[in-house]
């Protein structure tokens, strides 16, 4: 039985790591697409604006797990033959790209038209205004929302254990279903969840306090 | 791609499990966010008033349960508490339980955030005129809160109503039960998923727009 148990904990933390590796994939797969759409929802014409809006609406407006399932299920019908764990991540990148993308775009509108105008004054261009005016300044609103993201991410990977994924909340199902002792694996789950996740968000708090400062 | 074959009219025909599945996951949202309100009132009023111990336990109880998975919850519900002596839930209540412990978190903050913006005038005027500490909580504190956090209480439905899709995992039949159920069945994954999406999508903007204008109708006049 003490071997089981030791065994049960090596699975959950090889589950904690999936579930690590997963949020990591998916805040940088999520970070750059939600940092183009955010761009696109801010700056671009007519049509790439309603496109992008359509796509950050859309997503935000279904739940996750319908995201997962229609990924999961769908994808292959178009001919992508995607693994349940390729599959997942790909749905939880477009989850978190859309929520980006409204970070992305909340924090570049923060910022005062005036900045705009005097970068475009004294001869930058637009790239230019965006990489040593806009983005500077407007990261510092950014990041605190940006880190919650990556809380809500590490939140959402659970759902993957739906599709057989086995990071963390499969892990403890295995271990509970062959050790039958489910309250102290349970709460050890939850631990482990809360102390990644309170850390992340701890970080937030501690950036929003930091940059509360910045008036602009 | 060649060998799926579009058959709308077979998700047509299972639309009344769409439609009552939509309609038992607004059920489920409704009722948790009831239940997630009033543990969210208590918790705001021991957190601003309470002693000490009450306030850090509150404390711990949000922080614990917005750092934790909702589907961890949900399971906890339905195959933990039987496991610590407690039998009187099906599957539905156990998630109703589950999703109100934890809207009761984020609730907890929001009606913090309201208590602690009504104005000390109001509750300062009402000692004036000699109301009790109950009396100025029931008429003044908890009315004029719930007015300045009807907004982020419309927020928390959708969102919530959102979460039910969870439920799907303990068999409750809901929106995306059903759309699963079809996908299983038939094999219809796109027109179930697409149906799934636009009943979503449809109904979370028609609860925003209907709860836009509930909440001009009670917005606080400054």
């Amino acid at each position: 039985m003490a071997q089981a148990i030791l065994l049960g904990l090596v699975q959950l933390l090889r589950g904690l790591r999936t579930t690590l590796e997963i949020s990591a994939v998916v805040l940088v797969a999520g970070t750059v697409l939600g940092l183009v759409t955010g761009l696109a929802l801010e700056y671009g014409n007519l049509v790439v604006r309603l496109l992008a809006r359509a796509y950050v609406d859309t997503v935000r407006g279904i739940p996750v797990l319908v995201l997962i399932f229609a990924c999961y299920f769908g994808l292959p019908v178009f001919g992508l033959k995607l693994s349940s764990f390729q599959a997942g991540i790909t749905a939880l990148s477009v989850f978190a790209a859309a929520h980006i993308a409204e970070i992305v775009r909340g924090g570049i509108s923060s910022i005062p038209r005036a900045q705009t105008d005097g970068a475009m004054a004294i001869g930058l261009g637009f790239w230019q205004r965006l990489r040593l005016v806009i983005l500077p300044l407007a990261i510092r609103r950014m990041l605190p929302p940006w880190v919650n993201a990556a809380v809500e991410i590490v939140k959402g990977s659970a759902l993957l254990s739906l599709l057989g994924v086995v990071e963390l909340l499969l892990a403890m199902q295995n271990v509970v279903g062959y050790t039958f002792i489910v309250l102290p694996f349970y709460a050890l789950t939850a631990l482990l969840y809360f102390a990644v996740n309170f850390t992340i968000s701890r970080t937030a708090a501690l950036l929003e306090r930091r940059f509360a400062y910045l008036r602009y | 791609m060649s060998a799926y074959h579009y058959n709308w009219f077979l998700a047509w025909q299972s639309f009344p499990r769409f439609y009552w599945g939509l309609a038992l996951g607004l059920e489920l949202a409704a009722l948790s966010l009831l239940i997630g309100s009033v543990i969210g009132a208590f918790g705001a009023f021991g957190r601003t008033f309470g002693p000490g111990w009450l306030r850090a336990g509150i404390v711990a109880y949000v922080e614990f349960l917005r750092n934790v998975p909702l589907l961890l919850l949900v399971y906890f519900a339905f195959y933990g508490l039987p496991k610590a002596g407690i039998t009187i839930f099906n599957n539905v209540w156990s998630f109703v339980i589950a999703l109100s412990v934890y809207s009761g978190a984020y609730l907890t903050e929001v009606f913090r955030a309201g208590v602690s913006s009504v104005p000390t005038a109001y509750t300062e005027a009402g000692k004036a005129i000699g109301l009790t500490a109950w009396q100025r909580t029931f008429l003044i504190t908890l009315p004029v809160t719930f007015r300045i956090i009807l907004p982020s209480l419309s927020n928390t439905f959708i969102s919530l109503f959102k979460d039910t899709s969870l439920a799907s995992v303990l068999a409750v039949p809901e929106l995306t039960y059903a759309a699963d159920w079809l996908n299983v069945n038939t094999f219809r994954t796109i027109e179930a998923w697409t149906f799934a999406t636009v009943m979503y999508l449809c109904a979370g903007y028609a609860i925003a727009l209907a709860l836009r204008r509930i909440e001009r109708r009670y917005a606080v006049i400054r």
